[in-house]
């Protein structure tokens, strides 16, 4: 076991907080209300303006932030056209026809066959995977963000490992703020309860690590390419 | 981490002859504060969001013994482990014991600060781990074994032709005549380096920008993906984490992460914003199996409730350095220990003793910069001067200072004898001016005429005439 | 409160043994404002050398010297930024809450400005009747910028000097490095920052340098002459009085 006492380490360190608060057993009682509320209301900040928009807008306001970081962005009607769109994108961008995707309804059951030249493995991202396609729990207009969450649905290496990273993101789950996606989080796992990992992605990876200088790519994928579905 | 603290003066006299450093200074000075101010004004609401920011870590502090039960309970609850650190070696202990469970042979790391703090990579490596810093400012400074000169751009001090020279040095199985000209192409090298490294981990150490009360969850805020890949890849993910970084809720941190990107980098929103809630899921195709949390106090607790408590709001944004003048000119290194500019100045007394670092806090001309531009609103200069206070109360000022300071302040308290010094004073000077309006070198007075002429009073001082009618 | 207020003149240290005429120019605008002028003899310094050096309670008594000393005016006025910030924000927290001296400090501190704020934010003044020849360049000293909020108020007055052209230089809100007793104790950090503000300004190419506190232009001014830059240094307000016959900053007779 331990050299470190790591309870007595933590009763040490909570009676010098609460010596330094000055409280105790008399007004824990008020304190402890006012987190239990704070925790259970979820109450929302400021809440800034910029994306308080309706459908159309707030669709353009997501598509214009996620290109202002670098982000390519196209919008296609449906779902089963996604197939298309990336054979498109990969064509375009002189990549290898092959992607690898998790077990997302909606990506899985496309028919993928309609594209025969392409070659589609599922699962957890391989080191040499060059294009993974992910489905994104939502969208945040505010600063075009996506909102990735892990699992077998759409498992977090495919966000992270290959170069090229193709996300699926319906229309109507573009949100306004932030605030809107933790709503639907919790209405998905639960108050107080959350996936393993929530990835907040907001274009591709980037380092000014050298001279500040911006360059794509540091480790992350180099290109993030959002494909908008229109229809449910 | 040696602290160089003491040495402050010698560590900027070695600043101000290093060209390198200075031309890399000088990015420093336009690059961050530009962008910085650009994202401030595409955000209408961003003052009002920094007065919440600040309520909210208030809020925090007041019922922080709360907030961590919660906290913990939700970690244990996903499955994770909450670890507790005294102090620095207790930080380094503990991780130690979680990576020799494992048989641990390589270690990768996603920038931490705290790590720098509690000095975890000298230890792993003493053990026999390969650490491997994978930010790339981080893996710059390891390869040419430095410490960090910034909280968010470890590299900042060094010029693309310097990293080139480290990464030829170290690269050595690459092609000798590649082509490094381009900052891109470092950047692919690094990338391409550090690839299999991830992969090859048993473990990987982040930091944590934040914990959120309500779910248990630790949350990085990143650019380059690395700490992702750190933490994803390995069969364990430790955070290393310190007891200031709690928040209540989704909500909460939401606010805070306005506030957060836009003053470190000027971005609206960092690259990846991820937050993670305990190891894999027995459903989870991939993620680490163990996720362990060990948070730092290292004398944190004893800042509440004392005249420093504020700075314990600080989100590591760097905005106070990237606009502070001393910072620009002096570079990061000067300070001599983990944490530069403004907010090391605040932090560093506290965490390695003010007689150690009391330089810091003095070498300040309180033009309140930082405080401008502190997203947590945090008043710097404030907190510095508590400082200055401190180290008089217990005479580490120098005593000639002390003195001469007591001596004037005495003289100050008597109307009269002011009155009459200062007329005397400005006839010795005007004669000293020889005439010619200024003084080129005065005995005693050297600090400022080794530099700049001191400009001679007129011969008589304003109260003097005015009580001569000088205005009738 | 009278039509024609009371103001006592806080005069400060460096203008009264430096620099005397910008405290005729402070009278001068002060009177042209409808203001009666009054220079208390009782006071000497406003205490931030020992303030920034952690002595409070040197500072405290020097404080109270100030405080009983002004406390009959309807207004304490200071040609400067920094001295009038000390009184107005810092004098206070000097205090207990809740003593005596304290309530003083607050009142004080809250009919206390900086002359240019003084003159167009409280007085409402929007011009000046006068003339400068020639281009200038402004440097905001920090105490008046970000604990008074000075930016506009010089440059209002200044663009009302018939034949003054203001000329902005490149970040005239970063400190030229005086910083009060901070020059002479970290001498070549501060001659670092004077070197790059003196740069800054004369790339502007001005035949004067402005700015409202004496001991940031007395240390720009020193530096400027040390290069021999022709660039010559004056308080703003001796160009808003129109008192320019007296030699510029560092400049002899």
């Amino acid at each position: 076991m331990s050299n470190i006492d790591s309870k007595a380490n933590r009763a040490t360190i909570m009676a010098n907080v609460r010596n330094a608060l000055g409280v105790d057993a008399s007004s824990d009682a008020t304190r402890r209300k006012t987190v239990k509320a704070r925790l259970s209301k979820h109450s929302r900040n400021l809440i800034p303006e910029r994306a308080n928009l309706g459908a159309p807008e707030r669709l353009a306001l997501f598509r214009a932030q996620a290109e202002a970081v670098a982000a390519s962005v196209a919008e296609i009607k449906a779902l089963k056209d996604v197939p298309q769109a990336v054979a498109a994108y990969l064509r375009d961008n002189n990549l290898p026809q092959r992607v690898r995707h998790g077990a997302d309804e909606d990506i899985a059951k496309l028919p993928w066959d309609s594209v025969p030249t392409m070659d589609v493995d599922t699962g957890p991202a391989d080191p040499q995977d060059s294009t993974s396609v992910s489905k994104a729990f939502g969208g945040v207009a505010e600063t075009g963000t996506l909102v990735l969450t892990s699992g077998m649905d759409n498992p977090t290496t495919l966000n992270f490992l290959p170069e090229n990273h193709i996300v699926v993101l319906k229309a109507g789950e573009i949100a306004k703020t932030y605030e809107d996606v933790w709503d639907r989080v919790r209405e998905a796992y639960g108050a107080g309860q959350m996936p393993r990992a929530v990835n907040m992605i907001t274009g591709p990876s980037r380092t000014g690590d050298i001279e500040q200088q911006i360059e794509l790519g540091a480790h992350g994928p180099r290109r993030l390419h959002i494909l908008i579905v229109a229809e449910d | 981490m040696e602290i160089r603290s003491p040495q402050f003066k010698a560590n900027v006299r070695e600043a101000l002859g290093n060209e390198h450093l200075q031309e890399a200074l000088g990015k420093v000075r336009t690059g961050f504060t530009g962008k910085r101010a650009i994202a401030r004004a595409g955000l209408p609401e961003f003052d009002e969001l920094r007065d919440q920011a600040r309520d909210i870590k208030n809020h925090t502090f007041s019922h922080l013994d709360l907030y961590y039960d919660m906290y913990e309970e939700r970690v244990r609850d996903a499955g994770g482990h909450v670890h507790w650190a005294g102090d620095a070696s207790d930080a380094r202990e503990i991780i130690a014991e979680i990576c020799q469970r494992h048989d641990a042979r390589s270690v990768t790391k996603g920038k931490s600060m705290i790590a720098e703090e509690v000095a975890l990579n000298g230890h792993l490596e003493e053990l026999g781990m390969e650490v491997v810093e994978t930010d790339l400012g981080e893996y710059i400074i390891q390869i040419r074994n430095e410490p960090p000169s910034h909280i968010i751009a470890p590299a900042v001090h060094l010029t693309k032709a310097q990293v080139e020279q480290s990464f030829r040095e170290l690269h050595t199985d690459l092609p000798p005549e590649r082509n490094l000209d381009e900052a891109a192409s470092l950047v692919n090298e690094a990338r391409h380096v550090l690839r299999q490294k991830y992969i090859d981990a048993d473990i990987g150490i982040t930091g944590a920008n934040f914990l959120v009360a309500e779910t248990g969850t630790s949350i990085i805020v990143t650019n380059e993906g690395n700490g992702d890949l750190t933490q994803t890849l390995p069969k364990v993910h430790i955070v290393l984490t310190s007891l200031e970084k709690m928040v209540p809720t989704l909500e909460d941190v939401s606010t805070i992460l306005r506030v957060l990107a836009r003053s470190a980098t000027g971005q609206e929103y960092s690259s990846y914003t991820t937050f993670s809630t305990g190891p894999r899921r027995p459903q989870d195709p991939d993620g680490p199996e163990e996720y362990h949390v060990v948070i730092l106090d290292n004398g944190r607790s004893g800042m509440l409730g004392t005249e420093f408590q504020d700075m314990l709001r600080c989100i590591r944004c760097g905005a106070c350095m990237n606009h502070c003048p001393v910072y620009h000119t002096v570079g990061g290194h000067s300070y001599g220990w983990v944490y530069p500019g403004p907010m090391g100045s605040v932090l560093t007394p506290t965490l390695v003793g003010v007689d150690k670092a009391g330089h810091l806090p003095n070498a300040s001309t309180f033009c309140g910069r930082c405080e401008a531009v502190c997203p947590m609103r945090i008043p710097l200069p404030k907190m510095m001067r508590h400082w200055r206070e401190r180290e008089f109360e217990r005479h580490l000022s120098p005593r000639t200072v002390r003195w001469a300071l007591r001596a004037w302040a005495w003289v100050a308290r008597r109307p009269a004898l002011y009155h009459l010094t200062a007329s005397c004073a400005a006839r010795v000077l005007r004669i000293a001016a020889l005439g010619r309006g200024r003084i080129k070198q005065l005995p005693l007075a050297g600090n400022w005429t080794d530099h700049r002429d001191l400009p001679a009073p007129r011969g008589q001082t304003f109260q003097e005439m005015w009580r001569a009618g000088g205005d009738e | 409160m009278t039509d024609t207020p009371k103001v006592g003149l806080f005069v400060t240290c460096l203008v009264d043994l430096f620099r005397p005429n910008v405290g005729w120019a402070a009278v001068k605008l002060l009177r042209d404002a409808g203001c009666e002028v009054d220079v208390p003899r009782k006071q000497t310094c406003c205490g931030q050398p020992a303030y920034n050096s952690g002595d409070r309670a040197d500072t405290r008594e020097i404080a109270k010297g100030v405080i009983s000393a002004f406390e009959p005016y309807d207004y304490v006025v200071a040609p400067s930024g920094s001295c009038g910030g000390m009184i107005a924000r810092h004098y206070a927290e000097l205090f207990d809450e809740g003593s005596d001296w304290r309530a003083r400090a607050e009142v004080l501190g809250a009919k206390t400005h900086e002359l240019i704020s003084f003159l167009v934010d409280i007085r409402g003044m929007k011009s000046v009747d006068t003339e400068f020849g020639g281009t200038v360049t402004y440097h905001d000293s920090c105490s008046g910028l970000r604990e008074l909020g000075i930016k506009e108020q010089p440059r209002a007055l200044l663009a009302s000097v018939r034949g003054l052209e203001l000329k902005e230089m490149e970040d005239a809100e970063v400190c030229c490095g005086f910083g009060g007793t901070f020059c002479v104790k970290y001498p070549d950090i501060s001659n670092q920052m004077v070197e790059r503000k003196a740069g800054t300004a004369s790339a502007t190419q001005p035949d004067m340098l402005l700015a409202g506190d004496l001991g940031c232009l007395m240390n720009m001014a020193g530096k400027l002459k040390r290069q021999g830059s022709g660039v010559q240094a004056r308080h703003v307000a001796e160009v808003l009085a129109g008192l320019t016959d007296e030699p510029p900053i560092g400049e002899a007779d």
